[in-house]
């Protein structure tokens, strides 16, 4: 039995993904290969990759590319973090000293900013130790100007978080990133110890205090030691690197806080939509009625009179300006019939009830029309109520066989409840209409329902329910 | 001849309507573009009959009705011819019992039929002689739905063609010229149809408002 509802919250032919798509996909995070040093796919990972297998396979570790990202990803942090932090420094004094005169404001709300492009510079370069990169929590831009920009930008949230992660890498991502690379220069040195003492004969090379070293084979020790602190190395830049991906991941990826602000514009936006889409009804429906009804009005009433002024013996004159004036007479009803179609002015003068009984009065099947409310409802219901009804009233003229229509409207709990049901033999499949769905959706932006229920056999009912107070 | 007030706002009707009522033998003797200067021009005018349009300036609306009921009640024999871009019976409801409160003739007519000169000053004539006339297109529209409801099975084919024309609001002697028949015999079908429809037998506005209040189904509002 084809029983379906359409709204917004459970039409089965969406699924959740395509509503997705209605964002940007531009924003959608791109997924590299999966190469054999990552965690194998399908393995549930939602943690750090690099500490997945630190943990898993921490040999194993050792020997892959993981150390030598690790390394990059950490260093080139340090390098980066030290720029940022120099910036940062560099930016607030001058800002606080400026700051007496306007301009210093200016650069201290410029530097609140820079989180910005360190962000995107950053959500890309952890790439170096994840499979992905990172979704832009800011929302789309365009044509807003300078200084548009850095207003929405410091009203978002993201902005504030990406400056306090960069400050987190200025500080500790420089200071650990200069812990690793001092372990790492060490360690090196030491590993080297044998090749440094044979090439610095004759002459010895101190390694501890007090203690100089004659010979290569007197070094092997140290070089013994350097190589352990090469491996400690490795693994400390592991742990680093994941800890900074961890603090990247929570404070530059989109959270939902930022979508559900996103779903807000999208629900707003959708609803200006619509709202333009009625103004531009209105704008034509007056232009019709100012221009082209006007007109053949005219055109016809100056054939009535130039039929008056053709004598009774010009029979042939008198016939074609009353055929005329026939046609002009079609062309009036035809743009009548269709200036109802777009924008009914009895809705507008007398609201839904009267607006229904009067398209009822000329619906080919007879129609009961039962619709008592307490008081005018508000436009955009109004306007979804009765296209809703006309629409009805059009699928059950073209494919119910019903010989009759009965339309119920009630307000209860401040909520509009319109039901058009026919007697047809139902069966009516409610995605087949484009015009079904498109009130569906006019009816979900009012946070109303529609649903559709035609069983074969029928009868079919149409059901709209939305709240009143806007 | 009748002294006419007009109240049309698109300029081209106006003039149209102006050389239509004119060459008809009529005077025009304000033709205006709104609602509130339709109400001082007949204050100033006392016109014999008043010709408007439904939709006017500032609101473009249901202003020409809204003056029509405040000139009723300030003239309760003014004689008023609205003309509409499209009729619907509910605007036709609103007139009559609105503007039926006086005694004065009330027409309501789709702009189109000022194409149909002679016809159209003829309505008027009879707008002006006190009659009441109703648009054909709000007949026929009640008409072909009450028959589909079968609630006018009760009446013959002639009494519905005298419905019909009582809706339009013709008067016995003109229903028994429409359909060549005596008026003795139109005033025996009209109280068929009305003791049929449980209709009070009155005359004039309340007899058009009476029929059509019953064929929409609903009173007077």
């Amino acid at each position: 039995m084809p029983e379906r509802r359409i709204d917004d919250g459970g039409r089965p032919e969406t699924p959740a993904q395509e509503r997705t798509s209605v964002e940007d996909r531009a924003q959608v995070p791109e997924r590299t290969a999966v190469e054999d040093w990552m965690p194998a796919e399908g393995h549930e990972r939602r943690g750090v990759a690099v500490w997945d297998v630190l943990r898993d396979r921490p040999l194993h570790y050792l020997l892959s590319p993981w150390p030598l990202r690790c390394l990059a990803y950490v260093l080139s942090g340090a390098v980066l973090g030290y720029a940022v932090l120099l910036a940062l420094t560099v930016l607030v004094l001058v800002g606080v000293t400026l700051s007496v005169f306007g301009v210093g404001l200016l650069i201290l709300v410029a530097t609140a900013a820079l989180g910005v492009p360190v962000a995107i510079v950053e959500r890309r370069r952890i790439r170096l130790v994840e499979p992905e990169s990172m979704a832009d929590p800011h929302s789309l831009l365009s044509g807003v100007g300078f200084k548009g920009w850095f207003r929405a930008r410091l009203e978002e949230r993201a902005t504030w978080r990406e400056l306090g992660y960069a400050v987190t890498l200025g500080v500790l991502g420089t200071a650990s990133g200069a812990g690793v690379a001092l372990l790492l220069g060490f360690s090196v040195f030491l590993a080297a110890a044998p090749l440094l003492v044979w090439a610095a004969a004759p002459d010895t090379v101190t390694l501890l205090p007090g203690d100089p070293v004659g010979s290569p084979a007197e070094a092997l020790p140290a070089s013994a030691a350097g190589l352990v602190g090469l491996v400690l190395a490795g693994y400390a830049a592991g742990w680093l690197a994941g800890a900074q991906a961890k603090v990247a991941r929570l404070l530059l990826s989109p959270r939902d806080e930022g979508l559900s602000t996103r779903v807000i514009e999208l629900t707003r936006s959708r609803a200006r939509l619509i709202d333009a889409f009625e103004a531009e009804r209105r704008r034509i429906e007056r232009d019709l009625h100012d221009g082209a009804q006007q007109q053949l009005v005219a055109l016809s009433m100056t054939l009535g009179l130039a039929e008056m002024q053709v004598r009774e013996e010009n029979a042939r004159a008198r016939e074609l300006l009353a055929r005329a004036r026939g046609e002009a007479r079609l062309a009036l009803e035809q743009l009548r019939r269709l200036v109802r179609d777009i924008h009914p002015q009895v809705l507008t003068d007398h609201g839904l009830a009267a607006a229904v009984t009067e398209v009822a009065l000329r619906n080919p099947i007879p129609v009961t029309v039962d619709i008592d409310l307490p008081h005018r409802l508000p436009a955009p219901v109004e306007t979804t109520a009765y296209f809703t009804v006309t629409e009805a009233l059009a699928n059950a003229g073209k494919h119910s066989g019903a010989s009759h229509i009965t339309i119920t409207g009630r307000v209860r709990d401040d909520r509009l409840h319109l039901a058009v049901t026919d007697d047809g033999r139902g069966g009516a499949d409610p995605d087949s209409g484009a015009g079904l769905r498109g009130l569906a959706d006019r009816v979900a932006i009012l946070r109303g329902r529609l649903t559709v229920v035609s069983p074969l056999g029928g009868p079919t009912e149409l059901r709209v329910e939305v709240p009143c107070s806007g | 001849m009748f002294r006419v007030v007009l109240a049309e706002d698109s300029v081209l009707l106006r003039a149209g309507l102006v050389e239509l009522l004119t060459s008809g033998g009529h005077e025009v003797v304000a033709a205006v573009g709104d609602a509130e200067a339709l109400v001082s021009a007949v204050d100033e005018h006392r016109p014999d009959v008043v010709v408007t349009d439904v939709r006017m300036p500032p609101g473009h609306h249901d202003e020409g009705l809204r003056a029509v009921m405040v000139l009723r009640r300030r003239y309760a024999d003014l004689p008023v011819l609205v003309l509409s871009q499209y009729v619907a019976t509910v605007y036709a409801t609103q007139l009559l019992s609105g503007g039926g409160a006086g005694t004065g003739g009330l027409g309501y007519l789709l702009k189109d039929r000022v194409g149909e000169v002679s016809e159209f000053l003829d309505a008027l004539a009879r707008v002006a002689a006190g009659h009441t006339v109703i648009d054909p297109e709000v007949v026929r529209v009640l008409l072909v739905q009450q028959a589909q409801a079968e609630t006018l099975g009760r009446l013959t084919s002639r009494e519905q063609e005298v419905l019909a024309l009582m809706a339009q609001g013709l008067n016995n002697q003109a229903i028994a010229q429409r359909l060549t028949i005596t008026e003795s015999s139109v005033v025996k079908h009209a109280s068929n149809i009305f003791m049929k429809l449980d209709l009070d037998p009155t005359d004039g506005n309340r007899r058009v408002l009476a029929v059509l209040a019953h064929l929409r189904g609903s009173g007077p509002e």
